[in-house]
């Protein structure tokens, strides 16, 4: 048979690597600008949409889909052609990937800053963007399958088991977890509620880390390290064990841990066992990687690219042993809402994906245009910069972390808290925070320094578009050799092992999730539980389009340092109205699940026009547009349709009349409110006296039993 | 913090045969992938661990470790 000749298409691996650099360096520096948000709040600068819980939603997603996520397709744009030995399938769906993503990405940019979100984390784009998601992320699976079909190889090489996986797995839970009936064309509600849609969401989140943040990673970390050291990778027997372990694991020990007490005596036990085990592979995989480079240290002396892979991996090994810990009950319970997570995050971001992208384009431009790096020192340069900021980020917020857990728990000998005030635990962290955003900046000068050195590397050379290379095609027939082993008959159909194995993966999640979605059903209800008022409801909506939940939780866990602070303990039956559920994440503020009748509307409206009036060193924005804005009304009426679609029992007469509804609640508000405070300038249509609704209504149907 | 919750599911009837089953499944290809590891021969595995490098770059490595 003769030998093919053929042109790799370098165009696309480039053009997503150029997006990773610029979206990456606005990505983080929202992200900065969140960050000094905490320490100097007048940052805020009282515009909508540059206040904390916008910027935070656009900082997260700008630097998972944006930055990741684009370096991910470049990488897979110029490792699969290679590893097949073909070019990539369709240009045509290369272009279309590479512009629709980035499409998605400005969409992004301009919706979330206007408050249009869904409030789930990491998944906050409306609906006509997630369906624009799904169909860009489709095209880019037709492509890679496709070109695995016209592959001149026939073994898969393991990293693209990875990014198969990454396609599948991160489909699913896409599509899960953006279920939701649209209001409008830029607001939707989500199809599940309180308790049901914080497990889906998750669901979502712990494997959207799993498959977008690792798995992908993990199928450069196996193609690039072992180019970028001239070293075939240590072990490839380990390397499938890492991949099978991960995604079993992965998949089974995350949501497993919700039904836990459903399972016999003998499979808890395993459980057990395979929730640690988890840290194996995981650690199996950073092996893999760094004994890929035995041999080969003194190099990594002189490469930049090296360097940062040994730091990206070793990353890896941190946060995934980190990440086990967490998730141990006495661990969790003082980590959880704390600043101990974005600390773990981190150390994953910019640690194990930041400097795995890095080391990724120090070595991949230079080859594509045909030069050499315009400067290794400044490479080098770049790699200890952003090495002490990511110790600068890091540090301090672990520190933030443990105090404010320890100030959040601790009781005076007679039974009360130490710390009654919540404002107090927060102006004690500041410094850090102050601290964690030069760590932030030295990270971010380490990416322009990066930038000169591309630019100049670029200027230097010549873009090698397309890119010959030769193999034999592929043949049809296989003759069986005398005495094989078993195991040959596997490795000749590796396509249809692929299939059979995402089947088994699918399968396996899919039985994973099932019960989710019957525990709705499974909630006892509280009688005394009502539906928002259309008032309240809206209020609620202003509360997600300003992203509160970016700061303050909804979630008062049986604790006695809780229920000290915040009063009776959440309830499942409580939320069974909340489309979405708005339990939040993390505690930069307090806990709000309890705040209704806490304090009068006055304050309320002097707090949010100015929190240092009420609290004095408050770190919260103003919110001084809710005061002028009229409510918009357009779509309440169908806000209450849909809800009725989704379960929530709103009677006929309370749809027909909304308005009057509305509008006697809103009156009753106002004239509280111009009792209260002298000359106060309120409207029954301003946003505020929606909002304030929704905060007196919080948690009081409780109390009302009681 | 989903640990509160999770209570509400195990009142839902048969609910252990999820996890069990996907368990199963998972397990099943777990012991099964193990075994492959095992009798897979150490010639294919070695030439699969240099896939990522072109020829060149594979004659460069054998070259400097000879
Ligand atoms: C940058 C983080 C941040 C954001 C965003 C934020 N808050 Fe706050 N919030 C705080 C902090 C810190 C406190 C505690 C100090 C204080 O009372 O101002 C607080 C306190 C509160 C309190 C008083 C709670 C109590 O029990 O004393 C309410 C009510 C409140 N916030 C509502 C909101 C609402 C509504 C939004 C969105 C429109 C919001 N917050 C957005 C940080 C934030």
């Amino acid at each position: 048979m003769n030998t093919e000749t053929f042109y790799y298409d370098n165009r696309w691996a480039k053009n997503f690597l150029i997006a990773t650099m610029v979206w990456g360096l606005i990505a983080l520096l929202i992200g900065l600008t969140a960050a000094l948000q905490l320490v100097f709040p007048e940052l805020n600068a009282n515009t909508s949409w540059l206040t904390f819980g916008r910027l935070r939603a656009l900082h997260t997603n700008g630097a998972i889909f944006a930055f990741v996520g684009n370096s991910i397709f470049a990488g897979v744009y110029y490792s699969l052609q290679r590893l097949l030995k073909t070019r990539i399938a369709s240009d045509a769906l290369s272009k279309f990937h590479f512009w629709g993503w980035q499409l998605i990405i400005l969409s992004a940019v301009i919706t979330l800053p206007m408050g249009l979100t869904s409030s789930k984390e990491y998944a906050e784009l409306e609906w006509p963007i997630d369906i624009a998601i799904a169909i860009v992320w489709v095209a880019f699976g037709v492509n890679m399958f496709w070109t695995i079909l016209k592959r001149r190889e026939r073994h898969l090489y393991v990293a693209i088991w990875f990014f198969i996986a990454t396609f599948v797995t991160v489909a699913l839970l896409h599509i899960v977890n953006n279920l939701a009936i649209p209001v409008s064309f830029t607001k939707s509600y989500p199809v599940f509620a309180g308790v049901q849609d914080a497990l889906v969401q998750w669901w979502y989140g712990h494997n959207a880390v799993a498959f977008f943040l690792t798995t992908p990673v993990l199928g450069l970390m196996y193609y690039f390290v072992p180019k970028a050291a001239n070293r075939p990778v240590y072990s490839y027997r380990l390397s499938i064990v890492h991949f099978w372990a991960l995604i079993f694991l992965y998949i089974w020990a995350g949501p497993h841990h919700l039904l836990y007490t459903a399972l016999p005596e003998w499979a808890q036990s395993l459980g057990t066992v395979f929730s640690i085990m988890l840290i194996f592979p995981s650690w199996g995989g950073m092996l893999n990687g760094l004994l890929t480079l035995r041999g080969a240290w003194d190099k990594v002396r002189e490469s930049a690219v090296l360097k940062f892979f040994v730091v990206a991996i070793t990353c890896y090994g941190m946060a995934t042993l980190e990440g086990p810990l967490l998730s141990l009950k006495s661990i969790n319970a003082i980590a959880h809402y704390t600043d101990w997570i974005p600390a773990h995050v981190h150390i994953g971001t910019l640690g194990w994906n930041g400097f795995m992208i890095f080391g990724m384009i120090y070595w991949l431009l230079p080859r594509m245009y045909n030069t050499s790096l315009f400067s290794q020192k400044m490479a080098n340069t770049h790699f200890w910069i952003g090495t002490v900021g990511i110790i600068f980020w890091a540090l301090p917020m672990y520190v933030a972390g443990f105090t404010q857990s320890l100030m959040w728990k601790e009781f005076n000998p007679d039974g009360t808290l130490v710390y009654a005030n919540f404002l107090e635990t927060v102006t004690q962290i500041v410094p850090m925070y102050a601290l964690r955003a030069v760590g932030g900046s030295l990270y971010i000068i380490g990416m322009l320094v990066m930038g000169v050195n591309v630019f100049r590397t670029i200027k230097s050379g010549n873009f090698i578009k397309e890119e010959e290379d030769s193999a034999m095609p592929l043949t049809k027939v296989f003759k069986k050799a005398k005495g094989e082993y078993w195991h040959r008959w596997i490795e000749r159909r590796p396509v249809q092992l692929m299939v059979w194995s995402l089947v088994v993966v699918l399968l396996g999640g899919i039985l994973e999730i099932v019960p989710t979605l019957m525990v709705k059903s499974n909630i006892p209800t509280i009688a005394s539980v009502k539906p928002y008022t259309v008032l309240e409801l809206e209020g609620r909506d202003i509360y997600i389009r300003e992203g509160c939940n970016a700061c303050h939780s909804q979630m008062v866990r049986p604790f006695r340092s809780e229920t000290a602070r915040y009063g009776e303990y959440s309830k499942a039956g409580e939320f069974v109205y909340d489309h979405p559920f708005l339990w939040g994440s993390k505690r930069t503020g307090p806990d709000l699940h309890r705040v209704g009748g806490k304090y009068s509307h006055s304050w309320h409206y002097n707090h949010m026009l100015d929190p240092q009036s009420m609290s004095p060193g408050s770190i919260m924005p103003r919110y001084p547009w809710l005061f002028g804005n009229p409510l918009n009304t357009i779509h309440s009426q169908e806000k209450l349709n849909v809800m009725v679609k989704l379960g929530v029992p709103y009677s006929q007469d309370y749809i027909d009349n909304w308005e009057h509804y509305m509008d006697l609640q809103a009156q009753a508000i106002t004239d509280d409110l111009r009792e209260q405070i002298e000359e106060v300038d309120v409207e029954k249509s301003d946003e505020i006296v929606a909002l304030i609704a929704y905060l007196q209504r919080l948690g009081i149907d409780i109390k009302a039993e009681n | 913090m989903l640990k509160f919750i999770k209570h509400h599911m195990d009142s839902i009837d048969g609910i252990g045969l999820y996890p069990v089953l996907s368990f199963l499944i998972f397990f099943t290809v777990f012991i099964l992938m193990l075994v492959y590891i095992i009798a897979v021969d150490k010639k294919t595995m070695k030439a699969r661990s240099s896939m990522a490098l072109n020829n060149n770059e594979l004659k460069a490595f054998e070259n400097e470790n000879q």
